[in-house]
């Protein structure tokens, strides 16, 4: 084992911590966005479906790095103009490009995982929906208890392959200097002068995590269904 | 403000048009080559000897298991590094590769393994009977894939395919980051000398919106017009 992975095993450690945290944040909270963007999609309001439509529209039709950068150049010089802001406790937040990455990714999120889940919903079967009300359940009970997890169950696979792409795109958080598995490759390349070996580390790091996400759905889905009966 | 994005020589519009051409001209380049190693992988992984198909497998397993942006970096340090080890020791001089030459290979590699994973899927949806029936009129090898595979196999490939070009123009951004002077970068530095960085990333964003609703239009007309030919699945 060469040299330099011993000596900075501890940055590179640090950087996986980043990653996986950027991942979990943005995955829950993402889900949580995607989940209310899916139903505005659906939404009997014109105004709202038609603003959910926007929105999904713009941020899967532009780049995530810019995106990014107007975050954190754009909306971050911006704060920092403001004497307000700047002096206000939330300045600690504002200034570290973590939280506009984790900002970026749960928008991103929020658009990609919303068409998936709005699509995993017009996927449940209409009787499934008509038992729920014939069983006496409100609106909310039915969504809640009957369409959500059927559509999640449904939607694993497609989940999985979504996560895999997040955790790719935390990736980026090292193009506005905050130190993730490639930031922290990028600065032992920097400090040891090697060119490509740190990166080839990191992809192997990112290879076993894909594994790693993949294998923790799989497992999902072989406990998530109980029973699966074709519906014909 | 806005007069920094007119197009005299004052502002950035020109530039900005010329970095737009520059993102067109790459993710048109990365497209074709994409296509090509997908056609290629995707026969061998569906009919080459077994070491080869899991050579291929591995491919698209990394290549869509690792982050663009890391394989962005990994190919175009090695990459330029390792042809240059071999121009020398092939006696020549060092090369100065072009930046979007390099780029066009790099997302055309990342392109390639998604695009095998779509054309495999499309060339397992051709019914058996109609390769038979060509095999049958004594066509093989390249003629059949050529006469036969490629065309029933394209409708169903497209609406992978344009996806993917939609994903390529996005991706392109990311080529900004090793310095070729695309949109994002063009972007970039007007940004930087003029300290408008809001500005100039929404105008940069708007453009990269205009050709993915213009692709996705496009795209969803060749659709309608291909899909009369298809068979209707029950």
């Amino acid at each position: 084992m060469p040299e330099w992975i011993s000596y900075y095993a501890a940055l590179i450690a640090k950087g996986l911590q980043t990653t996986l945290s950027l991942l979990v944040i943005s995955a829950l909270l993402g889900f949580a966005l995607a989940v209310g963007v899916a139903l505005a999609r659906l939404s009997q309001r014109k105004w709202l479906a038609r603003a959910a439509l926007a929105y999904t529209s713009v941020l899967r039709g532009t780049p995530l790095l810019i995106q990014i950068y107007i975050f954190y150049y754009g909306l971050g010089s911006l704060f920092a103009q403001f004497p307000m802001i700047r002096g206000s406790f939330l300045w600690p937040f504002l200034r570290d490009g973590y939280w506009y990455i984790v900002f970026a990714l749960v928008l991103s999120v929020g658009a990609y995982v919303g068409e998936v889940i709005r699509g995993g919903l017009l996927a449940v079967p209409k009787g499934e929906m008509e038992a729920a009300s014939a069983f006496g359940m409100t609106p909310r009970q039915a969504l809640l208890r009957v369409r959500l997890p059927r559509a999640m169950r449904l939607l694993l696979p497609t989940l999985a392959g979504e996560t895999v792409m997040l955790l790719k795109s935390t990736a980026l958080a090292s193009t506005i200097a905050v130190v993730d598995l490639l930031g922290a490759a990028n600065v032992v390349r920097a400090q040891t002068l090697q060119i490509y070996q740190p990166l080839l580390l990191v992809a192997g790091v990112y290879l076993c995590l894909t594994f790693l996400i993949e294998g923790v759905y799989a497992i999902a889905e072989r406990r998530g269904t109980p029973l699966r009966r074709s519906v014909g | 403000m806005f007069d920094l994005l007119s197009f005299s020589d004052q502002g950035w519009g020109n530039a900005l048009l010329k970095g737009l051409w520059m993102t067109l001209q790459i993710s048109a380049g990365a497209f074709a080559v994409g296509l090509l190693i997908g056609l290629v992988v995707a026969c061998a992984k569906l009919s080459a000897p077994r070491p080869i198909a899991l050579l291929m497998r591995g491919y698209t397993t990394l290549f869509r298991a690792v982050p663009e942006l890391l394989l962005i970096l990994l190919l175009y340090y090695a990459g330029s590094m390792g042809l240059n080890a071999l121009m020398l020791w092939l006696g020549f001089a060092q090369v100065n590769i072009s930046g979007p030459l390099v780029a066009i290979l790099v997302l055309g590699l990342v392109q390639g393994a998604y695009a095998s994973e779509i054309f495999r899927a499309a060339i397992l949806a051709i019914p058996h009977g109609q390769i038979e029936a060509a095999r049958a009129f004594g066509l093989s090898g390249f003629g059949l894939f050529r006469r036969v595979t490629l065309p029933i196999m394209a409708p169903y490939a497209l609406a992978g395919m344009s996806n993917l070009w939609i994903n390529l123009i996005k991706d392109s951004a990311l080529i900004s980051v090793v310095g070729t002077n695309e949109l994002l970068y063009t972007a970039k530095q007007a940004a930087g000398s003029t300290r408008q960085y809001l500005l100039f990333y929404l105008a940069a964003a708007a453009l990269y919106y205009l050709v993915t609703l213009a692709s996705n239009y496009l795209s969803g007309r060749l659709e309608r017009r291909i899909r009369r030919w298809m068979p209707v699945v029950e």
